[in-house]
């Protein structure tokens, strides 16, 4: 019992992180509500965030920023750093994830301005029945027997 | 160096750059004057057209070129490689974006008057997305550009029939984030392993990992597989594809079927040969033969969904399932016949598909129809039109004579090869199927009358709507008698060297 308490221990980062993404994962299927998948998909981006960042720690290391010695020269080699590489291309994917969930919230205000609802089901319903002209296969219907 | 030389250095970072530019530009040129617009994206796409050509002959004279952004070394700095592959689909990408763009001057003044600015600029964002991820040779660089592309398309689905092209638009986002993400995770964990981010470098570094069967790897390979599948649109994930080529715009319908899948297909060969090894993939992990019998049965239910369809940008939709079908066939059966059959039907069906949904966009814009059952008596009204969705349906088909039977031979051709009987009866049992679901349109079109079939007056798109559609028929014509030279100059040294050394030529 205890090795396996050891193991999960001794990687806890990765732990946190599937889980959260799996969280993040489920809420992209399973919710209804159109806010919650975007909030779903939010969190699955970050833990993967998460996963790049605990990738960079190097053990006692400190900020990546450039030290100067007693006598002024670089002390590069003398201080431990962490790797910077994974948080710069975080920063860029973090860039990524905002403009996507300003992309989806901006189809959401449409959805709800056409439809008077962010609930999937209700959306399909409307489709489905309230409203032929939205309906594509009422619509062919109608069409097709004029 | 004179001032000539200089620019003709930066080429490929230029095939990629000036597009962007002129994107953000948009706005500027649209207040200025709104007419302007598409003649700004003409001379943009022109001089993206002529770069593109420029790189592919530079790489057929003098072989591959390396750029290296901001002069940083390629394993720490970003690098741009062109080699056959990418500088064939960059030339794909644009020639179809020129096309697309004679196209949609008509079409988008009628059917989006309010939205021409944004339209343009979100256009050529798209042009940038895909050809930055079909140049680049980083791996983090590839994904920026697949979001760039993607966020693109998303914008452009939003834009068509109100309602059902922001619920398609949206399910397409929720959909292809998941799928960015999964490629975002793929490359982390080869990015822990390797350290590296140059796909060249990686190819290196990686296969000293293969033989201690390193999980991480295997799982990167997963994420990869399942990313690109989602993004190509692959059988069992093609839930966003239907819905959101039928309700974007006509000229987006043709730009994103035409070239979106095409690039994903491209990226999967890219990370399959070029930064995995196809030793690895097709013998150690055995990956490829799932993709091989995915694809198949992507061939033949795409088909068969496309048959049960009425509405008639729906059906290409379906078809475009199963000929994506076609070309993941090709590759996952990694002898030399069939990837060229596969190669070269990503030519093909980028000319096919893009015509037929122009011609499906040109009877919406006259008619407003685009329920099949409707089409009675078009063969009489729009007679050219009609001609080139006849002459894309056989190519699609395969008849003789036409592109789409050349890539259909050679993939017959490649499943004999490997001995999988089963793959040659898949083809023809979906050649079949094609005719089923076209013949329906071509009789509908000229054979099926309405009642007053004497008042029917010639009554056709306007002409800069007619050019891209017949110059793109008269290629499936073309290629279809004269595939020597696609084969012999480009694909087929290009598949040697993909199966033969698995390094990129």
């Amino acid at each position: 019992m205890s090795e396996i308490f050891e193991f999960i221990a001794a990687e806890y980062n990765y732990w946190i992180y599937v889980t959260l993404m799996m969280i993040g994962f489920y809420a992209m299927i399973a919710k209804k509500n159109l806010i919650k998948k975007v909030i779903g998909a939010n969190i699955f981006q970050t833990a993967i965030f998460l996963f790049y960042i605990s990738l960079a720690e190097v053990e006692g290391g400190t900020a990546p920023i450039l030290m100067h010695g007693h006598d002024g020269a670089h002390a590069a080699h003398e201080v431990i750093y962490v790797n910077p590489l994974p948080h710069v291309l975080i920063l860029t994917a973090i860039v990524v994830s905002v403009s996507t969930t300003a992309v989806a919230l901006a189809l959401i205000i449409k959805i709800y301005q056409v439809y008077g609802s962010i609930e999937e089901d209700v959306i399909l319903a409307y489709r489905k029945q309230l409203a032929p002209e939205f309906s594509e296969h009422a619509r062919q219907k109608q069409e097709g027997e004029q | 160096m004179s001032g000539f030389d200089m620019i003709m250095v930066h080429i490929p970072l230029l095939t990629v750059v000036t597009p962007l530019i002129a994107g953000f530009l948009m706005p500027i040129v649209g207040w200025i004057d709104r007419k302007l617009c598409w003649y700004w994206v003409m001379a943009i796409m022109f001089v993206v057209l002529l770069m593109a050509s420029s790189n592919l002959y530079t790489v057929i004279t003098t072989g591959t070129i390396h750029y290296e952004l901001g002069g940083w070394k390629p394993p720490v700095g970003i690098e741009y490689v062109i080699d056959l592959l990418n500088g064939f689909v960059c030339l794909i990408i644009a020639f179809i974006g020129l096309m697309v763009g004679i196209y949609s001057k008509e079409s988008i003044t009628k059917e989006l008057p309010n939205k021409i600015i944004p339209f343009y600029s979100v256009f050529l964002l798209l042009i940038t997305g895909l050809m930055g991820m079909t140049i680049t040779g980083d791996i983090f660089n590839f994904y920026v550009f697949l979001e760039i592309s993607s966020l693109s398309a998303y914008a452009l689905i939003a834009m068509g029939d109100r309602g059902d092209g922001v619920v398609a638009s949206f399910n397409y986002l929720i959909m292809g984030t998941v799928a960015a993400s999964f490629i975002l995770l793929g490359i982390g964990y080869l990015y822990a392993v390797t350290g590296s981010l140059n796909m060249a470098d990686m190819q290196n570094l990686l296969p000293d990992l293969y033989n201690n069967n390193n999980k991480v790897v295997l799982a990167a390979l997963a994420f990869f597989m399942v990313g690109f599948s989602i993004k190509v649109g692959l059988f069992p994930l093609h839930a966003w594809l239907p819905d959101a080529y039928t309700h974007a715009p006509s000229t987006a319908s043709a730009l994103i079927a035409g070239l979106m899948t095409k690039v994903g297909v491209y990226a999967l060969i890219r990370f399959m040969f070029c930064v995995f090894t196809p030793a690895f993939v097709f013998d150690i992990t055995r990956m490829a033969e799932i993709l091989t019998w995915a694809a198949a049965l992507a061939i033949i239910i795409g088909s068969v969904l496309a048959i049960a369809q009425s509405d008639i940008k729906r059906m290409l939709a379906y078809s475009s399932i199963s000929q994506i079908g076609y070309i993941l066939l090709g590759i996952g059966l990694a002898n030399l016949i069939g990837m060229q059959g596969g190669l070269l039907h990503i030519l093909n069906h980028a000319f096919m598909k893009c015509a037929l949904f122009l011609v499906a966009g040109a009877i919406f814009y006259k008619t407003g129809i685009r329920n099949i059952y409707q089409f009675k008596g078009l063969g009489k009204k729009m007679p050219v039109t009609t001609l080139v969705f006849l002459i894309a349906g056989l190519s699609m088909i395969g008849i003789p004579g036409t592109v789409g039977f050349t890539s259909k031979y050679y993939l017959a051709l490649g499943s004999l090869e490997e001995g999988m009987w089963i793959f040659v009866i898949v083809i023809l049992l979906s050649s079949l199927l094609n005719i089923v679901y076209f013949w329906r349109v071509f009789d509908n079109i000229w054979f099926g009358h309405p009642h007053e079939v004497e008042h029917i007056k010639q009554d056709e798109a306007p002409v800069s709507m007619l050019i891209p559609m017949v110059i793109l028929a008269a290629l499936c014509i073309f290629f279809g008698l004269f595939a020597y030279y696609p084969l012999h100059y480009i694909l087929e040294p290009l598949s040697e060297a993909l199966i033969g050394s698995g390094v990129g030529p």
